[in-house]
């Protein structure tokens, strides 16, 4: 405790204080999601209708749209669990553990999404649903470990001793992501000679990337939402007992 | 510090152990709250209460097994973790242990190489506990009652200054209930302390004896 | 006693009781020399399609007898009140955890070592790649007991850890499978494996160092 200065030690101190959070995230909400649906219906009319067709894909690119801001977003949730679960760990910190639990789900749904439009764009462009390409096989394996981390917390029945689990293997999870990246690299350009994998083309033409960055900041907000959502939720089911809780019942019943 | 009349100085004993506000609750459910004792040298720490009040998960907590949720306990004026508190201490559980396959003496060399202090050796420890000439038997042929005397054997050897104590007479005949009672006494005469739950009602007499009665608050 | 005195104990103790428990000892053991052999005959015994597949052959087989012996690595331990006792100790438990991984690698890892040249000879592996195949299993098996031993001590306290158990730990795996049995392709092709068996090795300095760690927090979670 001692390392943080006091100010910024009560700062997080009130923030993280539940009933405090759980008003903030349900003000929060109409808000975020209107700059999510914004964003979504900019970068959706940017992608599908106004960005040019690929000369070489044609209009089957269209769906890097989807693929590649779910792609990102598997990886970003992972990051940003490890780091609650440094906080949890480190600090003990209530609020750190519930939004790592309530980040899992939403990754391992973006990573499940990076999955199958992969596959669906890998048919017009391989002709089968599956090749062991490279990132594909990555986003597989770490779709095993966001897997690992929700069963793992479900499997333990005391809620601190499994939130104290999934912080371990969430940080050892963290440390394994770029093993992984760089040994499935290595390994596909070993068994299958170079071939043309790369979705997010570096020289790509700006009126595609427009669109592109639009929805990684809609994946975002949809992040934000699903996540406070989610966090309100287990905040409730940890925190039934308490005071603040049952004053929300009485007020809503 | 006036001396009184007879000459000698009438000091209360130093705590060793200092706990401080301690709450702890399990599945949503509050077993105790801002519950403050202290155990000085030569005490006894007696826990009483209906099952599930909480009495071994107090003990637990103490053994740095669980974390309360609040609160603070101090070893000589230091946290648990950062003093020499784990080098002073010594539990017995609900489990003995003990390696079932391995004999009596293999285990309680183990015991010896997890402790920096050196207490009692083997051969002494094990007339103490009255398992002498059982050194070469594996544990699984020792009875329920048997296996509970090693764990005390453990204790000695370990040289602890605290002995923390689950149910200690579990399983025990009336000899070894005795025989568990006296070591408690010539623990706590010499400067030790114990802390420790039971059902049966201790008969130590002339030792300073601490009650705490955990009532399960709902 | 000292650290050092700790660190030997727990080493000797646990090869005491994997020779008390031999016959359960060897079970990993069996394991692997049954998955070998299953694969000609799921495949068929084509010469050449053997000897193509034995590097991962013998590395998937070797990576599923490790996940097999895991669970033994703390359960006894966990059961009995020894693991209470061991967190109990004065010396610092990343140290005790090391030397119960370390004796867990020599009861379980160091065994497939003796048959997996055996095994690779039957699978048609060509005798050039025998050395590295060594190599790989010097030093990636160790590295499987130190990576596996954080899923155990996560999943120890669960009365169904085991399908938990392997769905930690086996993407934890994937770098060791992937680098192991690439070595041992590379060199059964003629070529040099040095830059994968200098990764493998990285590996395994680095999880001797850091792996202990989340062991230590997790057992002590596991306690709980």
């Amino acid at each position: 405790m001692s390392v943080i200065p006091a100010v910024v030690n009560r700062f997080f101190h009130q923030t993280a204080s539940p009933p405090y959070f759980y008003a903030l995230a349900e003000r929060l909400a109409p808000w975020l999601t209107g700059v999510f649906l914004l964003l979504l219906a900019a970068g959706l009319y940017g992608g599908l209708y106004l960005a040019p067709s690929d000369y070489q894909q044609g209009e089957s690119y269209r769906i890097i749209y989807i693929h590649v801001p779910a792609a990102w977003m598997s990886l970003f949730v992972y990051v940003l669990m490890a780091v609650m679960a440094g906080i949890a760990l480190v600090w003990r910190m209530k609020l750190a553990e519930v939004m790592l639990i309530a980040s899992a789900p939403i990754g391992a749904g973006f990573t499940f999404i990076a999955l199958v439009t992969g596959s669906l764009w890998g048919k017009p462009m391989w002709g089968a649903w599956w090749v062991w390409d490279a990132r594909l096989t990555f986003e597989l394996i770490l779709l095993f470990q966001y897997l690992g981390i929700v069963s793992l917390y479900g499997a333990i029945e005391d809620r601190r001793a499994a939130a104290r689990a999934v912080s371990i293997l969430a940080l050892v999870g963290v440390v394994n992501v770029p093993v992984i990246h760089y040994s499935v690299e290595w390994w596909s350009t070993l068994h299958q000679g170079p071939t043309i994998t790369k979705l997010d083309k570096p020289s790509i033409h700006v009126s595609m990337l427009i669109p592109l960055l639009l929805m990684a900041v809609a994946f975002k907000f949809y992040y934000l939402i699903a996540v406070l959502q989610n966090a309100r939720l287990e905040l409730l089911k940890r925190e039934a007992t308490s005071q603040w809780v049952k004053n929300l019942l009485e007020k809503t019943a | 510090m006036q001396p009184d009349q007879s000459g000698i100085m009438q000091q209360p004993p130093q705590p060793v152990l200092v706990v401080n506000n301690l709450s702890c609750s399990r599945d949503d459910r509050l077993l105790f709250a801002e519950l403050s004792f202290s155990l000085a040298a030569g005490q006894v720490l007696l826990l009483e209460g209906d099952n599930g009040s909480g009495k071994t998960s107090l003990l637990r907590i103490l053994c740095g097994f669980r974390t309360a949720d609040d609160g603070e306990i101090r070893w000589r004026g230091q946290t648990l973790d950062s003093g020499s508190y784990y080098k002073e201490m010594a539990y017995v559980g609900h489990a003995d242990g003990a390696k079932k396959e391995l004999t009596v003496l293999e285990n309680l060399r183990f015991t010896q190489a997890l402790h920096s202090q050196s207490g009692y050796d083997i051969d002494q420890a094990l007339i103490k506990v009255e398992l002498a000439g059982f050194d070469d038997n594996s544990v699984q042929t020792l009875s329920a009652g048997q296996k509970r005397r090693l764990s005390l054997a453990r204790l000695l050897i370990a040289g602890a200054v605290l002995w923390i104590l689950d149910e200690p007479f579990t399983s025990l005949d009336r000899r070894g209930i005795a025989l568990t009672e006296a070591l408690i006494a010539a623990h706590v005469r010499q400067g030790g302390m114990v802390m420790l739950t039971s059902h049966h009602d201790l008969t130590l007499t002339g030792l300073p004896l601490q009650r705490i009665h955990l009532n399960s608050c709902q | 006693m000292s650290i050092s005195a700790a660190f030997f104990a727990i080493i000797r103790r646990d090869l005491l009781l994997a020779f008390r428990r031999r016959a359960e000892a060897a079970n990993p053991l069996f394991f692997f020399v049954l998955v070998v052999t299953l694969f000609p005959l799921a495949v068929g015994a084509q010469p050449h399609l053997l000897q193509s597949m034995a590097p991962g052959v013998i590395w998937v087989s070797a990576l599923l007898a490790a996940l097999l012996s895991l669970d033994a690595m703390f359960r006894s331990d966990f059961d009995d009140g020894s693991l209470e006792q061991l967190l109990l100790s004065p010396y610092p438990l990343t140290v005790l955890v090391l030397g119960k991984i370390i004796a867990h690698w020599l009861v379980t890892g160091l065994p497939l070592l003796l048959v997996a040249p055996l095994l690779a000879d039957f699978l048609g592996l060509p005798a050039q790649a025998m050395g590295t195949l060594w190599l790989t299993l010097i030093i990636a098996t160790p590295l499987l007991s130190l990576i596996g031993a954080v899923g155990v001590a996560l999943t120890v306290g669960l009365r169904r850890g085991g399908m938990i158990l392997s769905l930690l730990v086996l993407p934890l795996y994937v770098p060791v499978l992937i680098f192991a049995s690439g070595a041992v392709d590379r060199a059964a092709g003629g070529l040099a494996a040095d830059a994968q068996l200098d990764i493998l090795l990285a590996m395994l300095l680095a999880a001797l160092v850091l792996a202990p760690l989340p062991v230590s927090a997790a057992l002590k979670m596991s306690v709980n």
